[in-house]
């Protein structure tokens, strides 16, 4: 009698604490995607984004004056055609004449020099100011020393806008589709402020509008009926489910509730391959997996001794067992999958393990160190489980040269500002995820003014091969080749120590079709369609 | 008793104060800021993004704004998030947090003692031992553990509940992380008011009672229940204040867009902001809700008079 009692106001207590909100009912009629993925977008302000969920959004949201398609070929968008100048510095676009904005009003050339004008205004503080840093006067105007209106861009009519480049950019188009090019309406931010960006109110030119955000749970995207090529767009909403926990994730996949999700647990990668099948995308992905080594200290400052090191990384070992094949081995600093380039690889990348390991001791044994002279290494890296036991496979595989490898793990904030100030270390735990297709983005990062050049590397050949490569920018085969060049320089100087390259790792649904797999890992929403 | 919970208020006002601060002096200390990341930013860039947020002041300027801003009610944007102020994370987040915890309490509180009391009742007997194996095995088993086994069992194997989402704050999705907050709970307030009730049953005002020849619904419930309760009062007051601040455990296995994740996620990137705003907010509720507590002593113990 008491416990029935008790039980019954329990029931009902919880009941009526729980019961507020009501069931989501989508129409039928409607195709519905539910793409899941791992993190949770920082802002939908393409001046102030800066990682790929962001970029996953926008790009359903806006349409820059060139796009991706769903290989990621570059394709027209805003634009529709566009001439460049014999000397490669000027880049006229002819805006698309129906192309308009959520609200009816026509996309202008204004509309591109006001966003191009906003990305590089200290006042925005945008992250990714850098992507338009080829255009005339912009970084000037970014670090305070020209004014907006400076800039080397122009309207030259409502449709015809116009970017003047410091010198020629090759990649520059490339850059483009990066979401930091983005236009966004002036006559939005102006009527609301800092609200501009809100669902409901956001005023976007691509497939889809944003009609809800709740933060940590679900971005809601809505088909864009003013969408100049609407008729081809088939999904009617796209439900960004945001989801950090990857087992959580794969589960919400096979209960239905996700039509594909972007990472995968990778340490039960086998398994999930059994289970999933071909459901399970795995592919390489435009990114490197390094070591960043302090090129200008002791004892590191031997370029001999940095390729000894290098030599006895079993990168196979590393991307079988640490990695579970999710990674693949990697050898280059430029992963390949860039139409055009061929990466200059380590010399000793087609030896065997063991020949390799022979003739690294060889060599620390000529520069002294053995068992009664062991070289101490510390390897700092950020925290993730994976980043540890890749540290200790390393340290494992040193060992027999003699090397004592200690290890010093921080979280993510922590090391990073350590290497970005310069602070006092061996080798230290990278990556570097491509910007846009082009080698440069890669090999810029060892560039000596580079505040990404975690190795400190300074050497004179491999910048004068740069500014070779960026001098023949006209020639596009002539220029691909100086940069393979200046790779082999800072390859053979060891100037970073290559460990694996990314690869994507996507859980797709059989029912989704357009999700195709390139080294971009880019799938815009309106390519896609579901059965 | 308004003059007492009065009194409690105001010495609210100076351990916040000195929380605030502490907590701002001490998120700095850490190394990093909220801008570096794995692509390293240019100093220009960086210096843009730290004049937008007022970073390049003198810190004793910083801490005064804040300050200045808190007692307008503001505590200003998050870093990380750029698009919500972090009032705005929280209007969202609280109350979805504030659901989820509430529901575990009643839950735990209900169930748990309830079954505390059939256990001391029938103390050393079969379902004593079965009360007491089941709240060890209960509060032993970690969160992360019974998340994704309900996940197995009710979503993926039973199809009774979805796996995870907030599904717009549907019933169904509450059930999960309701029960997976309120087990552990569940387990340790039955411990503790078999422990109390037993405790309780033995007490002279008990005997008394019996031997009034009280029946035993009112020997169990008016008075040893009430006496039995106050471990229990006590125990959840900072429960209370905890659950409704949200799990950070269940609501990521869950993917529940409560304010739990916030205090980790924020302190890991550095979103100063966000990290102040989750301080003041827990120390809010345990501030209250330890006040509660006292203010409920008063009711539950005749012995206890704030006046």
């Amino acid at each position: 009698m008491m416990l029935k009692s008790f039980l019954k106001a329990t029931v009902f207590a919880v009941g009526v604490s729980m019961a507020s909100g009501a069931m989501l009912t989508p129409s039928l009629a409607d195709m519905i995607y539910n793409r899941g993925m791992a993190a949770e977008p920082e802002s939908l302000d393409p001046h102030k984004t800066s990682t790929v969920y962001e970029a996953h959004v926008l790009r359903d949201l806006f349409q820059g004056l060139v796009m991706q398609d769903e290989k990621a070929n570059l394709i027209p968008g805003a634009a529709e055609s566009w001439t460049v100048s014999d000397d490669g510095t000027v880049y006229t676009f002819k805006l698309r004449s129906n192309g308009v904005w959520s609200d009816g009003s026509p996309v202008t050339a204004e509309d591109f020099v006001y966003a191009f004008q906003r990305l590089e205004d200290p006042a925005t503080a945008a992250e990714y100011a850098s992507m338009l840093y080829p255009v005339v006067n912009a970084e000037e105007v970014n670090n305070g020393k020209a004014k907006p209106e400076e800039m080397g861009v122009k309207a030259i009519d409502a449709n015809t806008f116009q970017v003047t480049l410091k010198a020629p950019t090759p990649y520059f188009l490339e850059m483009l589709t990066h979401q930091a090019a983005y236009p966004v309406s002036k006559a939005s931010m102006d009527k609301l402020g800092a609200d501009w960006v809100k669902p409901g109110k956001l005023v976007s030119n691509g497939a889809y509008t944003l009609a809800e955000w709740v933060p940590n749970d679900h971005i809601k995207l809505a088909k864009n009926p003013k969408f100049w090529d609407a008729d081809t767009v088939k999904v009617d909403v796209v439900n960004y489910i945001m989801t950090e926990d990857r087992s959580s994730a794969m589960k919400r996949f096979e209960a239905g509730e996700m039509d594909s999700y972007d990472d995968l647990p990778t340490e039960q990668l086998a398994d999930l391959k059994a289970k999933f099948g071909d459901q399970i995308r795995v592919g390489p992905y435009l990114g490197t997996y390094y070591f960043a080594i302090k090129t200008d200290k002791e004892p590191w400052n031997n370029p001999e001794l940095r390729n000894a090191i290098s030599m006895a990384i079993d990168r196979d070992f590393i991307a079988e067992k640490v990695w579970q094949n999710s990674m693949l081995p990697g050898y280059s600093l430029v992963p390949p999958g860039i139409e055009g380039y061929t990466p200059a690889m380590e010399t000793f990348s087609d030896d065997s393990q063991i020949d390799r390991e022979d003739k690294a001791k060889e060599i620390l044994a000529k520069l002294g160190y053995g068992p009664d002279k062991p070289l101490k290494m510390e390897i700092r890296y950020n925290t993730s489980e994976n980043h540890k036991n890749t540290a200790v496979a390393i340290q494992e595989q040193l060992k027999p040269l003699g090397i004592e490898v200690s290890m010093l793990n921080t979280d993510t904030k922590t090391h990073y500002s350590f290497l970005q100030q310069k602070g006092d270390y061996d080798v230290a735990r990278a990556g570097w995820i491509a910007d846009y297709k082009d080698p440069e983005t890669f090999l810029g990062i060892a560039r000596k003014a580079s505040g990404n050049n975690y190795s400190n590397y300074d050497s004179k050949p491999f910048e004068e091969a740069m500014d070779k490569a960026a001098a023949a920018g006209g020639k596009p085969e002539e220029r691909m080749k100086d940069l393979a060049a200046a790779e082999r320089i800072l390859m053979d100087d060891v100037g970073v120590i290559p460990i694996l390259y990314y690869s994507y790792h996507n859980i797709v649904s059989p029912k989704l079709h357009g999700f195709d797999d390139n080294v971009m890992d880019v799938h815009p929403s309106r390519f896609i369609s579901k059965d | 008793m308004l003059l007492y919970v009065f009194r409690r208020l105001l010495t609210a006002i100076p351990t916040l104060f000195v929380i605030v601060t502490l907590a701002f002096f001490l998120i700095r200390v850490a190394p990093g800021g909220p801008f570096n990341q794995e692509r390293g930013l240019s100093p220009v860039i960086q210096a843009n993004l730290e004049a937008q947020f007022g970073l390049n002041d003198p810190l004793w300027r910083q801490y005064l704004n804040y300050l200045n801003n808190l007692l307008h009610g503001s505590f200003g944007p998050s870093y990380n998030m750029p698009d919500f102020t972090v009032g705005e994370l929280f209007a969202k987040g609280l109350p979805i947090s504030i659901q989820i915890g509430t529901s575990a309490l009643i839950l735990a509180l209900l169930l748990g003692s309830t079954l505390g009391v059939i256990a001391a009742l029938n103390q050393n007997r079969k379902t004593d031992y079965g009360v007491i194996a089941l709240a060890t095995a209960g509060s032993t088993i970690p969160t992360f553990v019974i998340a994704p086994i309900i996940q197995l069992v009710f979503g993926l194997s039973w199809k009774l509940l979805p796996i995870g989402g907030w599904g717009d704050g549907a019933l169904i999705n509450k059930v999960g992380p309701v029960l997976t907050l309120a087990l552990p709970q569940i387990a340790i307030v039955a411990r503790l008011m078999r422990g109390s009730m037993i405790e309780s049953l033995r007490s002279h005002h008990i005997r008394t009672a019996r031997a009034l020849g009280l029946s035993e619904w009112s020997v169990v419930v008016k008075h040893a229940v009430r006496g039995a309760i106050l471990p229990i009062v006590s125990y959840a007051g900072p429960t209370a204040a905890a659950l409704l601040t949200g799990s950070i455990i269940v609501e990521t296995i869950f993917a529940i867009p409560g304010v739990g994740r916030y205090f980790v996620e924020a302190a890991l990137n550095r979103d100063y902001t966000l990290v102040m705003g989750t301080v003041v907010m827990i120390a809010v509720f345990t501030i209250l809700f330890n006040l509660i507590v006292d203010v409920l002593y008063a009711f539950v113990d005749p012995r206890v008079r704030y006046d």
